[in-house]
């Protein structure tokens, strides 16, 4: 059988750290990146006796998180322990949330193709407490433990085994990102680990009802090897298959440069984690109107902020699609239409010239170096007639490498552009004395002629030149 | 005048009467534990030369009117599973031979902030599991009224250095019996609060579902006045209840008429040391006497308790020390290439056998596919035991039993025989199953004059019931007046 013949089937469980100011069982700060084991107390260090005390405001990112998705909030449910034994790990248990989620049957809409609108389902999302770090031969040899990441508050978003491509993990994984943002829970900065993803891939010939076996790789932290490592481990499956193997049900290490997955070795069924109720944390108990206070102050996510930028602004379904994705280029959008007002002319920079520049440049809108007051600046310089739109690209590629104010960029650069009639004229003139064979053209009824002309001429002025005054004085020249 | 025999209530008495002082009073506690400690061994950690220069700060302190406190300058003996920032808590294991906490436990900053003066920290069964004292990885603590008998535990410690008077009073945490049996055994009053009544922060855990901190005095008053020092709603502990301060020593009326008192029968059955039954019989009858109405009736479910007790207190506790890994802090073996070998042989050799076997049964009952016939079944019966407990408190005030089925045992005669010294515990784990407040004090002694213990069991936050008849019965017999501990078998 050939690969067509296969589907593949993948379900994500995504982990997102929560941003708020503490942890979650004690008051110790969250901040990234601080010297190790400086941001730990008796709680999170797990000395003995010490007690968990849970940060409400988890509890209330959670719920919000689980609004957001379509999730029903449970309003009776409790913390467990699961078991095992790591170093990174100081009470060899982890409080997690095992048979009673805070939030279940949920769902988000991708759309992998314009128009083609898919459900992916959310099984449940709990919260629980992340684990320090481990630094291995940092220090002359040996392993040391950081537990200053030790209590991060997690939210951890299950879904349904509802994708059939990498296109879609990654477009539900986009999704999950930008409500996370929108809602404002977490950073969803994936370099630093504060937004990762547990991997479960399977394959099943096209028609079966039943899965096939899955294989989990875990901890991903990139959309790119995501997309990656579901495809060779599909092929992967498929090949196994295809030689009359079968898949073993294991948790598979994704590595990056060979882009290859390999087994750990670590069989699923050998760890019990033995869950069972925290004693020292009493139960989570929410009340009708606790959830419906976070439910009316959820603050405005992107489906309603495309259908707003489609009825307020005119902008295309497409447009107003792309842009909502991130929370981040959306924001810009809006701050930046609200200097200029020119909400079309925005929206077109950001999704062409900026967006071909952040592909290039291989990063993600929140790290767009300009902000949006630049950017406004620089079409209002276009629609003064200050500059061309050609220049406003020379002056968008300086704004990423060196931002600052335009004006200053176009001066500093000599990029201000020639509106002054006796000078295009006299440019206007020498081009038609150059190319008499454009001018026999145009009057022979080829239009295009125009257009070259133009061209010459913006190409004489290196850009500066007003198009709209070339094209007209060229008419009144070609029309004498 | 023996300063060391008095009550606090009467140490408090003669400090305010200035018959005595502050320094006077640890210097003579300080003299009785040169004297006495070797004899008993109740200490991990003494304390001798930094309370007697506390004495002399606090001592200043209330001169100057800088300190009002009626607690300043009295001493205290304090379990060494309960955390004290600068001092060794040991949990007596080698686990945490060298393990000084970098904090103090919730009750220790009451203790201090009350100006009271720590004499040091008691021994106890390893990690608090055990009932004779003879777990503690250190040494075995002897009782003062007969050196060759156990002083009963995990709170051995507590309770021998009461009784020895080698403190006025002590701090001892119960999770099964901890607190109200070595306190039988060495005849001296011990109290298990209500669950919740006091924070367990700092409290090394065993069980946390069922540990409880509590006093450990030589008679009623001083219990109610310890216990109004450590009481108190603690937001480092959320399984610690929010309840309004009460002044335990109000409710200490000698008045028990009409009093509504259930025995339940089940706790005098197979096993029951014939002379422990008389006693409490005797007891029953005294309280018949003062005016009380005293009913025998069924507990039924009581029978279930102790399975469900080891079942639930094993599973926490397999969980609860994890934490003891050798990564950290604590015991690491020197004997390991990697990491499975540096837990495995770490815990190996630095816990001992009582504390092996129950993590063992603990991790058992918790594992997949035993969960729901060992661990789930008995948080059901566990519900069942407090319903009908509550239904008992319907009808009755108080319930009366033995604390112990037995008195204090020879040193080394169960140690080796976990299931009888498990058996031990029948009268006093539904107590803590239930989560309810339960109180030993001494009734008498047995014809070789070790003293026997009744338990008084109150409803939830029923501390004031159950002190008031405790108080009520003690002023009636007055045992301490009659007997003391005699240091059989001892030296001199």
């Amino acid at each position: 059988m050939a690969k067509e013949d296969y589907e593949v089937v993948i379900g994500l469980e995504v982990h997102a750290e929560l941003s708020t100011k503490t942890k979650i069982f004690c008051s110790c700060p969250t901040t990234f990146g601080a010297e190790p084991n400086t941001q730990v107390c008796p709680v999170c260090m797990a000395m003995p006796g010490a007690l968990p005390v849970l940060n409400e405001t988890v509890v209330e990112y959670a719920i919000k998180a689980g609004l957001a998705t379509n999730c029903e909030i449970a309003g009776n449910c409790k913390n467990d322990r699961k078991n095992y034994f790591y170093p990174d790990l100081p009470k060899s248990y982890q409080i997690s949330q095992f048979d009673k989620p805070l939030c279940e049957h949920g769902y988000v809409e991708i759309a992998v193709e314009e128009e083609q609108k898919k459900k992916i389902g959310i099984t449940r999302i709990h919260i629980e407490e992340d684990a320090g770090k481990l630094n291995h031969n940092e220090f002359g040899g040996g392993s040391l433990v950081d537990l200053n990441r030790a209590g991060v508050p997690l939210i951890e978003i299950v879904s349904e085994p509802d994708m059939r491509s990498s296109k879609e993990a990654e477009a539900y994984l986009r999704k999950i990102k930008s409500i996370l943002e929108y809602i404002e829970v977490s950073d969803c900065k994936m370099e630093e680990g504060s937004l990762r993803a547990d991997v479960n891939v399977s394959v099943r010939r096209k028609g079966m009802q039943e899965y096939g076996t899955r294989t989990e790789m875990k901890n991903m932290n990139s959309f790119r090897s995501i997309i990656r490592a579901i495809e060779y481990e599909a092929e992967r499956q498929i090949e196994v298959l295809e030689k009359g193997g079968t898949i073993e049900q294991e948790t598979l290490r994704w590595d990056d440069v060979s882009g290859k997955t390999f087994s750990m070795r670590d069989k699923e069924d050998a760890q019990d984690y033995r869950y069972f109720p925290d004693p020292d944390l009493v139960a989570i108990r929410l009340s009708k109107e606790y959830i419906e206070k976070i439910q009316n102050n959820l603050p405005e996510l992107p489906e309603s902020r495309r259908v707003r930028y489609m009825q307020e602004f005119g902008l295309s379904k497409k447009d107003s699609n792309l842009l909502t994705a991130s929370k981040y280029l959306s924001n810009l959008f809006e701050e930046a239409q609200s200097i200029c007002h020119n909400a079309k002319a925005v929206a077109n920079w950001l999704l062409s010239d900026v967006s071909r520049i952040l592909n290039e440049k291989e990063i993600e809108a929140d790290k767009i170096p300009f902000t949006a007051e630049h950017l406004a600046k620089m079409i209002m310089l276009i629609d003064k007639g200050t500059i061309s739109s050609a220049i406003g690209k020379k002056v968008l590629e300086e704004l990423f490498e060196n931002p600052k104010d335009p004006e200053e960029i176009i001066k500093e650069k000599g990029w201000i552009q020639i509106s002054d009639e006796g000078a295009i004229k006299e440019v206007v003139n020498r081009i038609l004395e150059a190319n008499p064979q454009s001018i026999a053209d145009f009057k022979a009824g080829k239009d295009r002629a125009l257009g070259f002309l133009v061209g010459q001429a913006m190409k004489e002025t290196k850009g500066k030149a007003n198009p709209q005054m070339l094209n007209k004085m060229f008419l009144e020249e070609l029309n004498k | 005048m023996d300063i060391t025999t008095l009550t606090v209530h009467e140490l408090q008495e003669k400090l305010e009467s200035k018959e005595i002082t502050i320094c006077q009073i640890t210097k003579a506690y300080v003299e009785r534990i040169e004297q006495k400690e070797k004899e008993v061994q109740a200490f991990v950690t003494t304390l001798c030369k930094e309370a007697q220069e506390r004495a002399k700060q606090i001592e200043e302190k209330v001169e100057n009117g800088q300190i009002t406190s009626k607690f300043a300058g009295i001493p205290i003996g304090i379990k060494d599973n309960i955390c004290t920032k600068g001092v060794k808590t040991t949990c007596s294991s080698k686990m945490l031979e060298n393990f000084v906490a970098p904090y103090d436990a919730t009750v220790v900053e009451k203790l201090k902030e009350e100006n009271l003066i720590s004499l040091g920290k008691l021994n106890m069964d390893e990690f608090a599991m055990g009932g004779s004292t003879e777990y503690s990885a250190f040494h075995v603590t002897r009782n003062p009224w007969n050196l060759s008998k156990v002083p009963g535990g995990s709170s051995g410690g507590s309770a021998a250095a009461v009784a020895a008077n080698l403190v006025p009073w002590a701090l001892g945490s119960d999770t099964g019996g901890s607190i109200r049996q070595p306190a039988s055994f060495c005849g001296v009053v011990g109290l298990k609060p209500t669950y919740g009544l006091v924070s367990r922060y700092g409290l090394v855990a065993f069980a946390s579902s069922l540990d409880q901190i509590g006093p450990i005095t030589k008679d009623v008053e001083d219990a109610a006045l310890l216990l109004n020092i450590i009481t108190g709603h603690d937001e480092k502990d959320t399984t610690s209840e929010n309840r309004e301060k009460v002044d335990y020593t109000n409710c200490l009326k000698k008045e028990v008429k009409n009093l509504k008192i259930g025995i339940p029968k089940e706790f005098f059955g197979e096993g029951m040391n014939e002379q422990v039954k008389e006693k409490l019989q005797q007891a029953m009858q005294t309280y018949r006497e003062m005016g009380a109405e005293v009913e025998e009736f069924s507990l039924d479910i009581a029978n279930y308790s102790l399975a469900t007790y080891y079942i639930i207190a094993c599973a926490e506790a397999s969980s609860n020390l994890g934490r003891y890994d050798g990564i950290r802090y604590g015991y690491r073996t020197k004997n390991f290439t990697n990491l499975k070998d540096l837990y495995r042989n770490s815990r190996s050799e630095a816990f001992g056998p009582e504390v092996k076997r129950r993590i063992i049964l603990g991790t058992y009952v918790l594992s997949s596919g035993y969960y729901d016939a060992y661990y789930k079944k008995a948080q059901q019966v566990r519900t069942l035991v407090k319903k009908e407990f509550e239904k008992a408190f319907e009808k009755y005030d108080i319930l009366l039993t033995p604390t112990s089925p037995s008195v204090a045992f020879e040193i080394g005669t169960k140690s080796n025989n976990p299931l009888e010294m498990y058996l031990a515990d029948i009268c006093t784990v539904s107590v803590n199953i239930a989560g309810l407040p339960g109180i030993s004090i001494p009734c008498g002694v047995d014809s070789e004059g070790m003293p026997v213990g009744m338990q008084l069991i109150g409803p939830r936050f029923g501390e004031e019931v159950i002190l008031n008849a405790a108080y009520a019965y003690e002023q009636k017999i007055k045992f301490r007046e009659q007997y003391q501990a005699e240091f059989k078998g001892g030296v001199c």
